[in-house]
């Protein structure tokens, strides 16, 4: 059960222009095990999204490796900040891309996609296009969107950051909810500290730019119900949202 | 049954001024109102003109030997009409600008994508493409008929020149503005350059390209002219030029009014088509 999904080993990325190179990412190591929901908080501008862009394999990292679980092939989705749905394709077009991309399109999948919809309550705007859809609703038909990869590991890049607040509350609750019923290993990026608190089993604090991994935090929560809204009424929870705090605002002020 | 029905008639008209019009009723009524009055007065301008021209020619204000007149034109239209010079010479002329619109549109959208899949064949071409775009094409034009005589390859070859390097410019320009994180969402699904050309570049592109298509058919009715005007013995530039060189006015300012006429209807052939794609888009 122990075994991890993921693990970064030692992981340093730059970017590079004529002016001169600007170090995003140093020395950073962790590790991720199965089911678990890990999420990463960190100053803005830290180089989070690009950490995710290197676990995802979009950028390649300068120097360390990520290793993904070999014996069960860890497959990835990606959920990036907007919902990026294709505004010319209706709905059921949407969800179906990424079988459409990779060609493995089946009557399964079919199935699969039919049923991720009836479950987040978008079996009625299959056929509509996004411009109709509110933006909580984009939001989760991009998770099926994703899901319907069948992820074995789903990174999520501050998925909730484009939604209004209430919006953002109701969503985060819903697709928390959803992946934990899924029981699928997740990393959430986020600067949304009580929304990280209200989601993860783990929080890893990066450090301001070039980030390395500051401090971890697992997260126990005494609950009522488990949601990630009953998890804001926790007795723990304003304790850790002080002790994260202290830890995020010691970034911005060492530096500066 | 007629008689039967006019009372009802009138009864609901009684009935419907007793009723308060309702803002959105009033609002319609005044748009069509307004929409009417302006086709309207269009046509009352080229009615004031026609007949400003018509009489000024008459009375002799002006040389009708020079400026001709409406029914001097009308009557020379027929003329074409009847020995079936206007089908031979329009028919030709709009051979040559669909070919060469046809050949510009598929010539630009081709080089656009291969710009857009390679940076660096895009950063080489760029100057020329530059160059090319500023050049006066009609300088092109005696060029082309040294190298492909006179004839219908010279005119095409024209009409695609003027128009072909600005609609590569502008295409691939629509192309590069394709939001980078729709790119991106299609390399996380684990799609290649191609898949993010086709599924996102592409579709997301086809209002520019259809405005771009707009630009383009105008253009390529002006190299076809310009073609014509040097490298014709049939069309209406071949018309105007021997019109004007024979004083034979008449030609000339009919030839000009087809050319007004084939003008709006090709512009308005791809407004159709325009229509037709923001419908299925919509829907």
């Amino acid at each position: 059960m122990n075994q991890p999904v993921l693990e970064c080993k030692n992981i340093c990325f730059s970017y590079h222009n004529l002016k001169g190179e600007t170090k995003a990412l140093t020395d950073i190591s962790f590790q991720v095990n199965k089911g678990e929901f890990l999420a990463i908080v960190g100053p803005s501008g830290c180089g989070k999204s690009t950490l995710l862009s290197i676990i995802a394999g979009l950028l390649s990292p300068e120097s360390g490796e990520v290793l993904l679980n070999h014996q069960e092939q860890v497959k990835i989705g990606y959920m990036l900040q907007q919902d990026h749905l294709l505004e010319w394709r209706t709905i059921w077009k949407n969800v179906l891309l990424g079988p459409e991309i990779t060609k493995t399109l089946s009557p399964e999948k079919e199935a699969l996609a039919l049923k991720l919809l009836s479950d987040y309550g978008l079996s009625k705007f299959k056929d509509k296009k996004p411009g109709e859809l509110s933006g909580g609703m984009k939001q989760r038909a991009a998770l099926i969107r994703t899901m319907v990869m069948e992820p074995g590991l789903l990174l999520l890049d501050e998925p909730f950051s484009a939604l209004d607040y209430q919006t953002r509350l109701m969503v985060s609750a819903d697709i928390g909810n959803i992946i934990r019923a899924s029981g699928i290993t997740a990393i959430l990026i986020t600067h949304d500290l009580s929304e990280a608190i209200s989601l993860a089993d783990r929080i890893l604090v990066l450090t301001r730019r070039p980030a390395t991994v500051k401090k971890e935090l697992p997260i126990r929560l005494t609950l009522q119900e488990n949601s990630p809204l009953g998890a804001r009424n926790a007795p723990e929870f304003q304790e850790l949202f002080t002790q994260l705090w202290k830890e995020i605002s010691d970034e911005y002020c060492g530096g500066s | 049954m007629n008689i039967v029905e006019a009372p009802k008639a009138l009864l609901s008209n009684t009935c419907h001024k007793k009723e308060p019009v309702s803002p959105q009723a009033l609002y319609v009524k005044k748009h069509h109102r307004h929409h009417h009055l302006i086709t309207l007065l269009r046509f009352f301008v080229l009615f004031l003109f026609l007949t400003l021209w018509e009489f000024s020619g008459r009375l002799e204000l002006i040389d009708t030997f020079f400026f001709s007149s409406p029914s001097m034109v009308v009557s020379y239209f027929i003329n074409m009409l009847l020995d079936g010079s206007f089908f031979t010479h329009t028919g030709i002329t709009l051979l040559e600008t669909l070919l060469s619109f046809f050949l510009i549109t598929v010539i630009s959208i081709g080089t656009a994508t291969l710009l857009w899949y390679s940076k660096t064949l895009s950063e080489i071409s760029e100057p020329y493409l530059v160059v090319l775009n500023s050049l006066p094409k009609s300088a092109l034009a005696p060029l082309f008929i040294v190298w492909l005589g006179t004839g219908m390859n010279t005119i095409i070859v024209a009409g695609i020149s003027v128009a072909v390097f600005g609609s590569i410019i502008s295409l691939y320009t629509g192309f590069k503005q394709v939001d980078k994180e729709k790119l991106k969402l299609i390399y996380t699904l684990g799609g290649n350059s191609f898949d993010a050309f086709h599924k996102v570049v592409l579709p997301s592109c086809i209002p520019v390209i259809l405005s771009n298509m707009k630009v383009n058919i105008g253009l390529a009715l002006v190299g076809v002219i310009i073609g014509e005007f040097l490298a014709a013995r049939r069309g209406l530039g071949y018309l105007i030029i021997y019109g004007s060189q024979v004083f034979q006015l008449n030609m000339v300012i009919t030839s000009i009014i087809i050319l007004c006429v084939i003008a709006m209807c090709l512009y308005q052939c791809i407004q159709w088509l325009e229509h037709l794609y923001k419908k299925r888009a919509g829907s």
